[in-house]
C-alpha cells in the first residue's frame, strides 16, 4: 500500500504540473460538447434527446486520447523499471496507475458533464444520473484503458493501437452508462439494474486489468 | 561423531550475488549465454565489453528486470531475494522533469520504503544541495544524472547495479559518485557498474562481457 500511495500522490501531482491532463480532458469533453450542439443547431428538444449519449461518448473519447501516458511516460524515463523494482505486487501499482488516472481525468469528467449538460439542454433531472452513470463507469473505462496503454507500453505512436484494444472493450460500458443515465432521467426502473451492471463491469475490471496489466508490463520489459 | 562443518558467517551488513549459467536475451534475440560470476559483499565489479555484448541486460537481469532464457541468479546473505536486495540503476534515470529534486528523492524513498537519510542529505553528497527545490527539468544532463543517481542511496539496498553511472557527468561528479561506490563498499556493499568510461574504481575487478555466439 505504501508503494500505491506513493504513485498517486506522485501521478496526481504530475497530472495537474505536467501535461495537465486534468485540463486536457475537460478540456477535450467541452470541445466535443460545444461541436455536437453547434453542429444539432438551436433545437433544444433535439439536443437535451441526444444529451447524456453525447456526454457519454466525449467522456469516454476524452479518456481514450489520454491513455498512451498511462505507463508511457515511465516506461521512457526508466520508472517503470523502479516500479516493477519496488513492487511485492506489480498489480497493485498498475491498480494505483489506473486510480492515478481516474482520478485525474475520469473525476474531473464526472464533474464538468452535468455542467456540460446545461449546453445541451439535459433536463435538471438528469443531472445526477449522468454524474452518477459516469462516476460507476469512468473507473472502468480507466482500468480497461490501463491495461491497454500496459500491453503497448513498447510501442512507439501506439494511440492507434490502443484504440483498438479498448473500443470493443468500452462498448458495454457505453452501452449501461447511456441506459443508466437515460433510465435514470426519465424515472424509469431500468436505472438501478444498469447502475449494477456498470458497477459490475468496473468491479470486474479492478480485478483482471492489474493482473493482466502485470503481466504485460513484465513481457514488455524482457 | 564428526563435528558439523562450520560455514563462514555471512557480513551482517552485505550481501553477495551468484550467477550460474546464465542466458537472456533482448527482444527474444539472445545476447547472454552462460554467464558465471561470484561477487562477493563489499566488493566493485566494473562490466566492460563491446557495444551489445549485454553488459545491460546482464545488470537488468540481476536487477530481475529480465527474465533470464537459462541460469539462475541468486543472492549469498543479506535478507530476501533480488527484490529486497537490488537497485538497479539504469541508462535512463527515473526522474520526473515536473518534479523538483526533493520531490524526486522523496518519491523514490517512498517507493523503497528505506530508513535512509533525508533528500537534504542525500542531495548535499551528491552536490545538489541550491538546486533541492528546483525542478528536474531546469537541471543540466549532469546535474541529471547525479540525481538519478540518488536514488542508489535512497534505496538502502546492499547491491548497487550501475549502468553508466558517470556517461555526461563532469569530472567533479564523477569523483563524488566514485566516493559513494568506495563507501558503499567499505559498509559491506556490493557495487556492480557496466561502463565503456575509464573508472578510478580501487581495488574493483574487471570482468569482459562477450557477446553471445
Amino acid at each position: 500500500m505504501r508503494v500505491a500511495r506513493a504513485i498517486v500522490a506522485r501521478d496526481l501531482t504530475l497530472a495537474v504540473r505536467a501535461g495537465g491532463g486534468t485540463f486536457q480532458a475537460v478540456l477535450f469533453l467541452s470541445l466535443a460538447v460545444i461541436i455536437y450542439a453547434l453542429a444539432v443547431g438551436p433545437d433544444v428538444g433535439t439536443l437535451s434527446l441526444v444529451a447524456a449519449p453525447v456526454l457519454w461518448a466525449s467522456a469516454l473519447l476524452a479518456t481514450i486520447v489520454s491513455l498512451d501516458r498511462v505507463f508511457q511516460a515511465d516506461f521512457e524515463d526508466g520508472s517503470l523499471d523502479v516500479l516493477v523494482e519496488t513492487s511485492d505486487t506489480l498489480s497493485l501499482s498498475v491498480l494505483a496507475k489506473a486510480v492515478s488516472h481516474w482520478l485525474s481525468t475520469g473525476l474531473p469528467l464526472v464533474i464538468a458533464a452535468p455542467i456540460l449538460g446545461i449546453l445541451l439542454g439535459l433536463e435538471p433531472e438528469g443531472y445526477l444520473p449522468v454524474a452518477a452513470s459516469l462516476a460507476v463507469g469512468t473507473p472502468g473505462l480507466s482500468l480497461i484503458g490501463a491495461l491497454a496503454a500496459a500491453i503497448t507500453v513498447s510501442l512507439r505512436r501506439a494511440s492507434i493501437l490502443v484504440t483498438l484494444l479498448t473500443a470493443p472493450l468500452y462498448a458495454p460500458v457505453i452501452i449501461f452508462g447511456v441506459g443508466a443515465a437515460k433510465a435514470g432521467a426519465a424515472g424509469e426502473a431500468l436505472y438501478a439494474p444498469s447502475m449494477l451492471i456498470l458497477a459490475a463491469i468496473s468491479l470486474f475490471a479492478a480485478i483482471v486489468a492489474p493482473l493482466a496489466g502485470a503481466a504485460a508490463i513484465r513481457l514488455n520489459l524482457d | 561423531m564428526n563435528a558439523p562443518p562450520k560455514i563462514p558467517p555471512e557480513p551482517a551488513a552485505g550481501a553477495g550475488l551468484i550467477v550460474r549459467g546464465l542466458g537472456a536475451g533482448r527482444g527474444g534475440r539472445p545476447v547472454l549465454a552462460g554467464v558465471d560470476l561470484d561477487l562477493e559483499p563489499g566488493t566493485a565489479t566494473i562490466l566492460r565489453g563491446p557495444n551489445g555484448a549485454g553488459k545491460s541486460t546482464l545488470l537488468r537481469a540481476m536487477a530481475g528486470l529480465v527474465r533470464p532464457t537459462s541460469g539462475l541468479i541468486a543472492v549469498r546473505g543479506g535478507n530476501g531475494g533480488l527484490r529486497e536486495n537490488v537497485v538497479y540503476i539504469g541508462h535512463a534515470d527515473a526522474v520526473k522533469a515536473a518534479l523538483t529534486v526533493r520531490e524526486n528523492i522523496d518519491f523514490w524513498r517512498s517507493m523503497y520504503g528505506a530508513r535512509t537519510s533525508l533528500a537534504p542529505e542525500i542531495a548535499e553528497r551528491m552536490r545538489l544541495m541550491n538546486l533541492l527545490d528546483q525542478r528536474a527539468a531546469t537541471l543540466s544532463a549532469g546535474q541529471r544524472r547525479r540525481l538519478g543517481f540518488c536514488r542508489a542511496l535512497v534505496s538502502g539496498k546492499p547491491i548497487w547495479l550501475l549502468d553508466e553511472p558517470t556517461s555526461g557527468v563532469d569530472a567533479g561528479a564523477v569523483e563524488t559518485i566514485i566516493r559513494e561506490i568506495e563507501t558503499h563498499c567499505q559498509m559491506g556493499g556490493l557495487v556492480i557498474v557496466a561502463t565503456h568510461e575509464p573508472m578510478a574504481l580501487g581495488n574493483a575487478r574487471t570482468v569482459f562481457i562477450e557477446p553471445a555466439r
